[in-house]
């Protein structure tokens, strides 16, 4: 008999939930019971709450199992797991589960699905299929591809990414970067994580594209040191990549020289903003630089340089592939694309939804969330990380796109979303918030540096005060915002005041009641 | 620590480096999973081979939170304090393990096995709570699971 292939995910969510004694569970019970079997290691399709994911090939295509715990491995054989046979955590094949079905995975296509190790899995399902078109075209023709599809910078500040390319493009220098921002700290966020976990080659590919459009010799990942898992499959994928010529000296012989090289961040979360990235990149404390010269000017090491996120590299492929009028077709008004959005914190059905924009907030959290892990009332969301505002559920009906939650005094950040239930304290989360910032701050702007410290002195007089001053501690709490948001360097200290101001709005009885 | 013991990590941590340029962070990285934590005789020997002042390494040093100055416990448990997690209750994971191990996020047990330091955010917020083991990733951790994995 052919040996069975079973997947089983990687991903460093799915081995937080046990994937790795799962995977040796079924290659010792499959030899216990004489079945040869083959175990692959995939990324995680985004499916959380049903991780660890099983998956078997069988002649009827892949049937997945999940969440299969460690202990349920025995139980799993003995019913016949091998042959996809039925069982109560059996869930068939999982592409047709609503939950997925309804997505749309442009930029994680390839999520779950292939072995991220695996270059030829990686061509086979599409992969290089970007950059083969991209070294047909003119440098420029490139940009205008990138242009043309409306991608913005998904990392949270939706700057469109094409003007951003025309710049390093246009510049003359003897050297010019990529630098992927792999910093991904907002909470609630995970989708690059996936993305170099599950499917490396994309972002590899994206870079190489960016690099062939801008005339960038030399690439940087700066990946945070939080993400051993994706460092190493980072570093296997790089390899592969060098090994067969696609980075490299004249790589697919396109008289390009391009290659990567990734840098570990040390817990700073101000080195996801991308003047500090380029600092620590160099070597030194990351302090925030004072904008202009923009980094496509004169970033890395004073030259030029494209400085995006990961997933926006990564949808990059797909443009180039399909064209920018596909990708353009997806989205709403001047949000063009699909986003990756993660839905996570108390939620039932947490993990990664790529769809169009234009989603609403009760969409995802209830038709693809099913309301929270804790079975009580959802009381709000945070949307875009530590810096995002807090939206109650009367304003649930926002649709996910950038114009749309600006209009509400929020931001879609890098697409992250946590849901609480109705058991937590508004003013403890803008006190926390304050909090983070004072603990991040680089220290280089006084409004960052000082304003989150007193932030945080008065939040808690406020929940202290029973002595008269609360009402002018609230209005100097505005005021302290207002400083921070109009006089911070960048988006830490500029930024922090959405959470608090929107805990302030829309949850003003929990700064009251203590 | 044996000063020659620093000598010989931070030898190595330069020898890796090569000729790349802004190679401080790497070599940071590699004295500290060589030593556990960067001493603070390390600074000094980078400083002179990288020709920069002492101040400005160990401004570095100081500024990334990645970093120690003491050595950690035999045992280090980073807990997430971020917001996904404190959804799932991560405070009241952080008020157990403290109470566990009779420290504070930050410090080591007086006998010197486990170290207990916060962290912001493990990109596994679809599992919260979250924690990392010895750089092991563990998800939905709750106060029992978090005595069957760490034995103070």
């Amino acid at each position: 008999m052919n040996a069975v292939t079973v997947w089983v995910p990687k991903d460093a969510g799915a081995l937080s939930l046990g994937a790795e004694a799962v995977a040796r569970g079924i290659e010792a019970g499959a030899r216990s019971r004489g079945r040869d079997v083959r175990v692959k290691r995939n990324g995680s399709r985004g499916l959380y709450w049903l991780e660890p994911l099983v998956e078997v090939e069988t002649a009827a295509g892949r049937v997945a199992y999940g969440p299969v715990t460690p202990a349920d491995v025995t139980k799993l054989l003995d019913a016949g797991l091998l042959d996809g046979a039925a069982h109560a955590l059996r869930l068939g094949d999982v592409a047709q589960l609503p939950w997925l079905a309804s997505q749309q995975r442009l930029t994680g296509a390839r999520l779950g699905i292939i072995d991220p190790a695996d270059l030829d899995d990686y061509i086979a399902h599409g992969g290089y299929a970007g950059l083969n078109v991209a070294l047909g075209l003119a440098p420029a023709d490139v940009v205008k591809v990138v242009t043309d599809s409306g991608l913005r910078g998904r990392g949270g500040a939706a700057f469109p990414t094409g003007v951003k390319w025309r710049t390093v493009h246009d510049q003359k220098a003897a050297q010019k970067y990529i630098a992927c921002n792999a910093d991904e700290g907002d909470s609630g966020t995970f989708s690059d994580r996936m993305i170099m976990e599950g499917d490396p080659f994309a972002l590899i590919e994206g870079m190489t594209i960016a690099a062939m459009a801008v005339g960038a010799t030399h690439g940087f990942i700066y990946l945070r040191v939080e993400y051993p898992h994706a460092a190493l499959a980072l570093a296997k994928a790089l390899a592969v990549a060098r090994a067969r010529g696609y980075l490299g000296r004249n790589l697919r012989e396109s008289g390009h020289d391009f290659d990567i090289a990734v840098r570990l961040g040390a817990g700073a979360y101000i080195c996801g903003e991308e003047t500090s990235m380029l600092e620590s990149l160099e070597g030194r404390r990351g302090e925030v630089r004072v904008r202009p010269p923009l980094p496509a000017i004169k970033g890395l090491f004073g030259q030029p340089t494209v400085v995006n996120n990961v997933i926006t590299l990564a949808s990059v492929p797909v443009i180039l592939a399909r064209g920018a009028a596909f990708y353009q077709d997806f989205g709403t008004g001047r949000s063009r694309g699909t986003i990756p959005l993660q839905l996570a914190g108390n939620v039932q059905r947490g993990g990664l939804i790529e769809r169009a924009f234009g989603l609403t907030v009760r969409e995802l959290v209830y038709d693809y969330g099913g309301g929270s892990a804790t079975g009580r009332p959802v009381r709000a969301v945070q949307i875009g990380g530590p810096l995002g505002a807090y939206l109650p559920e009367s304003e649930f009906d926002t649709p996910l796109d950038y114009e749309a939650l600006a209009a509400k005094n929020a931001l879609l950040g890098h697409g992250g979303v946590v849901v609480f239930d109705d058991t937590v304290d508004m003013a403890r989360m803008a006190r926390y918030a304050l909090e983070f910032c004072a603990i991040e701050s680089c220290g280089k702007c006084t409004p960052c540096r000082i304003g989150s410290t007193r932030g945080v002195e008065l939040v808690d007089r406020i929940l202290k005060s029973s002595n008269g001053t609360r009402d002018a501690d609230l209005a100097l709490l505005e005021e302290l915002c207002d400083t921070m948001f109009n006089g911070s360097l960048c988006g830490l200290g500029g930024l922090t005041p959405f959470p608090v101001r929107s805990a302030l709005r829309h949850f003003r009885q929990d700064f009251l009641r203590h | 620590m044996i000063d020659s013991d620093i000598q010989r990590a931070v030898d190595r941590a330069l020898a890796q480096s090569g000729a790349e340029p802004g190679p401080l962070l790497e070599i940071l990285h590699s004295v500290q999973n060589e030593l556990g934590h960067v001493p603070a005789a390390a600074v000094p020997l980078i400083a002179a081979a990288l020709n920069l002042s002492r101040a400005e390494v160990h401004g570095v040093v100081s500024f990334y939170h990645h970093f120690r100055g003491a050595a950690p416990g035999t045992t280090v448990v980073r807990l997430c304090r971020a917001e996904a997690c404190q959804s799932m209750n991560a405070g009241a994971l952080e008020a157990h393990a403290t109470r566990r191990l009779g420290v504070p996020c930050g410090e080591t047990t007086p006998d010197g096995r486990v170290t207990l330091e916060a962290v912001y955010c493990l990109g596994n917020c679809a599992c919260a709570p979250s924690m990392m083991l010895n750089g092991e990733l563990h998800g939905r951790v709750t106060p029992a699971r978090f005595d069957e994995l760490v034995r103070p």
